[in-house]
């Protein structure tokens, strides 16, 4: 038997993400027309005798998520629960607290992913993997390649290239070390918690020897800092590589990108998701997502990289490119929508025209992944994608450009480069 | 009646349309600016018209060739060989001027207004001096030389350039009407009208203001060309409203040439001017815009202030806005933004331009 463990984070975590944020677990955030999470939970619905997914989080219990386990569960036919963390415990406090939970049923092994990814979720090839080396003791973690400069962002991992046993293992270093990176997505064997144990001795001890450390809490362990870096050399930790596609999904911008990613998945996975262009109906460039309930113009033109949620309605003549639309918002006709997220229940008004830049990686690397950008760079807020939140109602004619725009907002005129609270 | 009109330079500030043609040839709510002028002048009597001009004056004569013929009045061409100002051009053309001792207009080509040619005559008859000038009111004197006279009589006391206090609201319009005594005051080099001829006729009181009634603009640079083409067409709306096109889809101030094409769900004006054989897809909004003859606005697209030059194409949800000028046959690909581009002849663009600069 086994079983999968998700790491969900709580409302601290995920501020790139605002305001986006503000409305929905970030987990919950669309991707290429479902929640982020729910890519995950497909992925596990499919490994042959996995019996239950577990979210470990810190968020409060919240309609939003209790709503989205009970579908989740009717529709992947799988037990799904939500353990929530008493605080933030980081990446190996969290499964180590809930030990007990993880272990009932007796799993020979589960798998641990970060919510924040999006990747192909190459589970049954990690098992396999697994089973090469026919040691149930080892651990398998994800890896992917980096191009030089933007692995020194992730960890990095130094592997045996035969055996693929990882030799060293640092996060983020601040000098190049190996362009293999860790996906945060693992295959544990149960013996894995003997191991976070240590962590949590060392912490304890730790604590007592220093009187002013009160801010370090003994339960607070990082599975990469504190785990692999120990496990790293000693036998047990092992990478299996894959050129599948992968991303975090840090920035709303990292969203639309993912989206791409997991759009054209689709074509192998669900081509139902992705819409045709039909006599009556709207151009569909590319791959675009609409929600069955979304209402859309026959001269509207949607794609490549749309995704148009529940309830939306898009105008006569209307041009969407490269973005999300979340559901209930209105898109007027004639209005032009690029690289951008438009909010649930917001409204764009005739001819009015919402563009962002795009900070997609290099496509003449294959390596290269998605900047998580930092909002300012040298005091100017960088030229991103532009971020309606909820319910912003934008006049006709119009342009916000480069901008992000916080929930509730009725704005008047054209804004560029701004932050419009 | 003859009158002379100040063509000269290389209309630099109406760049890039003065790339592909004159600027007298530039249209203005399609009809070259000349002919606005041309024809006034006509109506107002006069039967020669001589241009003094200093480049791409091939494509200036063959056109004025034709106009001659079509308006039963005489061209004239008088080259000057290197610039000669504001003044000198009238020494260069005494020969035409003094065929006769009846008065003659002299005017400059980048103003549009009400020509009170007519008015100009009997004004400067009533008078008996040696010129009259005509002023226009402005809003912000301190950009310009204002003038200052006598209220009843328009007997010009002085000038003040660029005045730091208010002094008056009244700025030269650059259009004159002078007896061939003026030629005495003028030599064949370069020369400043209004800064070295006219304080002189001041100062000896043979120099008169007429107050210009209706709307004046200097169209040298595209901004004020707009802003000018608003004006012209408020003032249409007053004497022709036949010319100006209505139904729904038109807001306010519109001219449409009869071989435009419009499409459907359009949204056009207030102050737009289409050219003729112009193409306007379904679904396009333009206010305050100048689409010259042969160009093509597609579907969805959004413009503002911004002006169209001959044989372009703007694709589909284009947005041009902050005095965008395309120069002629360019081509703006679909989906771009246009924040004030200036951009050259013969070029496609295929990338935004968020900022206001120049395409070369």
């Amino acid at each position: 038997m086994l079983k999968a463990v998700i790491l969900i984070g709580g409302p601290q975590k995920g501020t790139r993400f605002r305001p986006l944020s503000f409305e929905v677990p970030k987990p919950l955030f669309p991707v290429a027309g479902v929640p982020m999470l729910q890519h995950h939970i497909e992925a596990c619905s499919k490994v042959p005798n996995l019996k239950e997914i577990l979210l470990i989080g810190f968020y409060q219990p919240n309609e939003a998520l209790s709503r989205f386990l009970v579908t989740a569960q009717q529709e992947f036919k799988v037990a799904i629960r939500y353990l929530q963390e008493f605080s933030a415990l980081g990446t190996g406090g969290g499964i180590y607290h809930f030990r007990d939970q993880i272990l009932s049923g007796g799993p020979q092994a589960f798998f641990v992913m970060n919510a924040d990814v999006c990747s192909e979720f190459p589970l049954l090839q990690m098992l396999e993997f697994q089973k090469q080396h026919e040691n149930t003791h080892s651990y398998i973690m994800l890896g992917t390649t980096a191009n030089r400069t933007q692995s020194l962002n992730y960890g990095c991992i130094v592997a045996n290239t035969e055996t693929q046993e990882v030799l060293h293992y640092v996060e983020k270093p601040s000098t190049f070390v190996s362009d293999i990176i860790n996906c945060g997505i693992y295959l544990f064997a149960p013996t894995i918690f003997q191991h976070i144990a240590e962590v949590f001795q060392r912490n304890q001890q730790d604590i007592q020897l220093e009187e002013n450390s009160s801010w370090q809490r003994t339960e607070v362990i990082r599975l990469e800092q504190d785990v692999f870096t120990a496990l790293a050399g000693k036998c047990h930790l092992y990478v299996y590589k894959t050129d599948g596609f992968w991303s975090q999904i840090k920035s709303a911008g990292s969203a639309i990108y993912a989206s791409r990613l997991y759009l054209s998945q689709y074509h192998t996975t669900h081509p139902e998701r992705l819409a045709q262009t039909k006599v009556g109906g709207p151009t569909i460039l590319g791959n675009v997502y609409i929600h069955p309930t979304a209402k859309v113009d026959s001269s509207a033109v949607l794609g490549p990289n749309v995704s148009v949620g529940m309830g939306v309605t898009i105008g006569a003549g209307v041009r969407v490119r490269e973005s999300i639309i979340l559901h209930g918002a209105i898109l007027q006709d004639h209005s032009c929508v690029l690289n951008s997220i438009v909010g649930w229940d917001s409204t764009i008004g005739r001819w009015a025209r919402v563009e962002g830049t795009p900070s997609d990686p290099n496509p003449n690397d294959p390596y290269a992944k998605i900047d998580s950008e930092t909002l300012f760079r040298e005091g100017k807020l960088t030229p991103s994608i532009t971020i309606l939140g909820c319910n912003v109602s934008i006049p006709a004619e119009v342009v916000i450009l480069n901008s992000i725009v916080l929930p509730h907002k009725e704005l008047s005129r054209s804004f560029k480069n701004q932050i419009i609270l | 009646m003859k009158a002379l009109i100040l063509v000269g330079g290389f209309g630099t500030r109406l760049r890039p349309l003065t790339l592909s043609v004159p600027k007298p040839l530039v249209d203005f709510c399609n009809k070259p600016i000349l002919l606005h002028q041309v024809e006034a002048l006509v109506k107002a009597g006069v039967k020669h018209v001589i241009l003094a001009v200093s480049y791409m004056s091939d494509m200036l004569e063959k056109e004025m060739k034709e106009q001659e013929k079509r308006l039963g009045i005489r061209i004239s061409m008088s080259h000057e060989k290197e610039p000669l100002g504001t003044a000198g051009p009238l020494a260069l053309a005494k020969d035409f001027l003094t065929e006769n001792s009846e008065p003659f207009f002299v005017l400059n080509s980048d103003v549009i207004c009400d020509f009170p040619f007519e008015e100009m005559v009997h004004f400067h008859r009533h008078q008996g001096q040696e010129g009259t000038i005509v002023v226009t009111k402005v809003e912000e004197p301190s950009k310009y030389g204002v003038v200052m006279y006598e209220a009843e009589t328009g007997k010009i006391q002085r000038f003040v350039e660029k005045p730091q206090v208010f002094v008056s609201n009244k700025i030269n319009s650059g259009l004159y009407i002078f007896c061939p005594s003026i030629l005495d005051r003028i030599q064949l080099r370069p020369t400043s009208i209004e800064k070295e001829i006219f304080p002189a006729m001041a100062q000896e009181g043979k120099l008169f203001a007429m107050e210009l009634q209706g709307f004046w603009m200097d169209i040298g640079q595209p901004k004020d060309f707009l802003t000018g083409m608003c004006l012209y067409l408020q003032s249409v709306r007053q004497k022709h409203p036949e010319w100006l096109h209505t139904g729904p889809g038109f807001v306010g101030n519109v001219l449409v040439d009869p071989t435009a094409k419009i499409g459907e769900n359009c949204c056009i004006g207030p102050n737009v001017t289409i050219g003729p054989g112009v193409t306007v897809e379904d679904g396009v909004r333009i206010k305050r815009c100048t689409i010259m003859k042969g160009s093509r606005i597609r579907s969805h697209s959004w413009l503002e202030s911004s002006i169209v030059g001959w044989s372009s194409a703007v694709g589909q949800w284009v947005r041009m806005e902050n005095v965008a000028v395309l120069g002629e046959d360019v081509i703006v690909n679909d989906e771009l933004y246009l924040n004030g581009a200036n951009v050259l002849p013969h070029k496609c663009i295929a990338e935004s331009v968020p900022e206001p600069r120049i395409i070369m």
